[in-house]
């Protein structure tokens, strides 16, 4: 619908760009376009900034990006979490520059200005200059909005947004589906890998839920690993093999569905045997029963849920997006483990994440390579768009979404949706 | 508290200069991506490793970017020899020089030697440039010298490191 509200300040109307089976190729080109995401997503709705598990006691810190900028995500002492411009009060400069720690506040290396962990301005050297000029209750680091669901934490700067739970919707059943991994155990984040391609970031956003893609472009991790696990993974004419889309740009994609509830056993699937010796120093401590939990729970859920704009739980890890310009993307990949769970689990886990992950990734490499090709060809033919309409003819309506094979575009379709509604929307 | 010492290089020592000829037998395998001949320079049970954690001895217990046993190096070569991997097919041009060799250790059976290594690359009109620290641990009692470990420190390992289609 072409209306006045759809019209960005250079005249283009934003609402054409997006269609149902197709979006224009300047969405992943368009500089302007750029800075108006991060005006109206990165800066208006919920974005993902760090795991419980990531700060657990007063005094922990991370630091994190919502859109552009830079933010300090703290546990203070009273357990609350804050998530604070990184920014000093006085002259602007970053008060934290490394990426996690525990400290009892925040000084700036420029005057001394300091805050305390929940941001509050504690002192200042040489307070005579600022009497009748500045009080220190007035000059807090700024705060944005946090909320969190199952150890997810959530920041935004639009302190009149939608409560999370509303934003997230049905995806937060498959959020606590995904957390079943820990298998009794909380979820902890063990490690992450961090890289940048050359490519606009709505190209990762789309991959989270392509499976089309899974086969070709990941033919040779696939040769590398054991057999059960590359079946595993064989989706592609399995029909159980589903995505839905949950509505504000969330949508899941099922890959192993019988790994979608972790606690459902009817105890015919075989454990895999690359998995024998957890098998067998588990067997040491634990009953068969657990043994079976923890080790049907290794590669994690069955699915991947991308949750709009920056985060995607997948699998076995933590996926997080970050724009850094309309051609350049930096991704996180964080690992998991389970907290408290036995070494040998935990080691497994980490292994598995190394194989497929990373810069040196049997996995990562080829998106990598995969998304960096979008973007040089997204150069060539202005006018012809990109298709997003794989599966749109099978594509069947239920109660809570769309929903269509793994291997269709119906993820992509549910994202673009919600950009196209963020995007036309000027309040 | 310890006090490390560090031995300059002598080239002269007659284990020595077989292991630097070693390492720059290897960077000049890898450069050519000779991946097949580069396997053969490795010890049996041998262990390569690219960290991101830039303090840990304690590998196995981290999260580390190539962590990689006698099996993941060979499905590592496979994968890159393959033809089916779309990022090594297009991986960029290497060129890299080790020096600035210190002697970590050095006994009848092993030397243990750290150096600098400087990596420039070139993909797609863009060159770059990749620093890191390395230790070779190397075995020298048998018929060849043999690496027995490999661990390459990059300088910006807890930064942003892109995916890459080459080894390092």
């Amino acid at each position: 619908m072409n209306t006045p509200t759809s019209i960005d300040p250079s005249g283009t109307d934003i609402a054409g760009l997006v269609h149902s089976d197709r979006v224009d190729v300047s969405l992943y080109t368009d500089p302007e376009l750029f800075e108006l995401e991060m005006d109206r997503i990165f800066n208006r709705t919920w974005v993902w900034v760090a795991h419980e598990s990531e700060i657990p006691d007063a005094g922990d810190f991370k630091t994190a990006m919502v859109g552009r900028q830079p933010v300090i995500v703290t546990r203070d002492r009273r357990g609350g979490i804050n998530v604070l411009l990184n920014r000093c009060r006085h002259r602007g400069a970053s008060l934290c520059e490394v990426p996690r720690g525990n400290a009892n506040g925040f000084t700036c290396p420029y005057h001394a200005w300091s805050y305390a962990l929940d941001g509050k301005l504690r002192g200042i050297p040489y307070p005579d200059g600022y009497e009748e000029v500045l009080e220190k209750k007035d000059f807090p680091l700024h705060r944005l909005q946090v909320d969190s669901y199952a150890g997810m934490i959530f920041a935004s700067f639009n302190h009149d947004v939608e409560p999370l739970a509303e934003f997230l919707g049905p995806a937060k059943q498959w959020i606590d589906l995904f957390m079943k991994q820990g298998a009794g155990y909380p979820i902890k984040v063990q490690g992450e890998h961090k890289f940048r391609f050359n490519g606009n970031w709505k190209i990762q956003l789309e991959n989270t839920t392509d499976g089309y893609h899974f086969p070709i472009v990941h033919r040779s991790w696939m040769s590398s690993v054991d057999e059960e696990t590359a079946d595993m993974l064989s989706f592609m004419t399995d029909d159980k093999a589903l995505t839905h889309s949950l509505g504000n740009g969330h949508s899941v994609m099922i890959m192993v569905p019988e790994h979608v509830d972790l606690d459902e056993d009817d105890g015919t699937e075989q454990l895999q045997e690359r998995f024998r010796h957890i098998v067998e120093e588990l067997s040491k401590e634990f009953e068969p029963a657990k043994v079976r939990r923890i080790v049907r729970s290794m590669h994690g859920a069955g699915f991947n849920l991308n949750l709009f704009p920056n985060v995607a739980m997948s699998m076995s890890f933590f996926r997080v997006l970050q724009p850094v310009s309309v051609t350049e993307t930096e991704i996180r990949h964080l690992a998991l483990g389970l907290d408290g769970a036995p070494e040998v689990v935990n080691r497994e886990r980490l292994r598995i994440h190394e194989h497929f992950q990373g810069p040196f990734g049997f996995g990562t490499t080829d998106d990598s390579e995969a998304w960096d090709r979008v973007q040089r060809g997204a150069a060539a033919g202005p006018g012809l768009p990109i298709m997003v309409n794989r599966g749109l003819g099978r594509e069947q309506d239920e109660l809570k979404g769309r929903v269509s094979h793994a291997t269709d575009e119906t993820g992509m379709r549910e994202a673009y949706t919600m950009w196209k509604a963020m995007m036309t929307d000027v309040r | 508290m310890s006090v490390e010492t560090y031995e300059a290089v002598q080239l002269s020592d007659p284990r020595i200069a077989p292991a630097i000829e070693l390492i720059w037998r290897e960077a000049h395998l890898l450069d050519r991506k000779e991946y097949r001949e580069w396997d053969r320079l490795w010890a049996p049970g041998s262990r390569y490793v690219i960290p991101i954690d830039p303090d840990t001895e304690d590998f196995a217990a981290a999260l580390n970017m190539v962590y990689d046993d006698d099996r993941m190096r060979r499905m590592r070569i496979e994968r890159l020899t393959s033809g089916y991997s779309i990022s090594a097919t297009a991986a960029a041009r290497t060129v890299r020089t080790l020096s600035r060799f210190v002697v970590q250790h050095r006994d009848d059976e092993t030397v243990e030697l750290s150096s600098a290594q400087v990596l420039v690359g070139y993909r797609r009109e863009e060159t770059f440039v990749l620093g890191a620290d390395v230790t070779h641990r190397i075995r020298v009692d048998g018929a060849e010298p043999l690496i027995e470990e490999k661990v390459v420190r990059l300088i910006n390992s807890t930064g942003a490191v892109n995916a890459s289609g080459f080894l390092l």
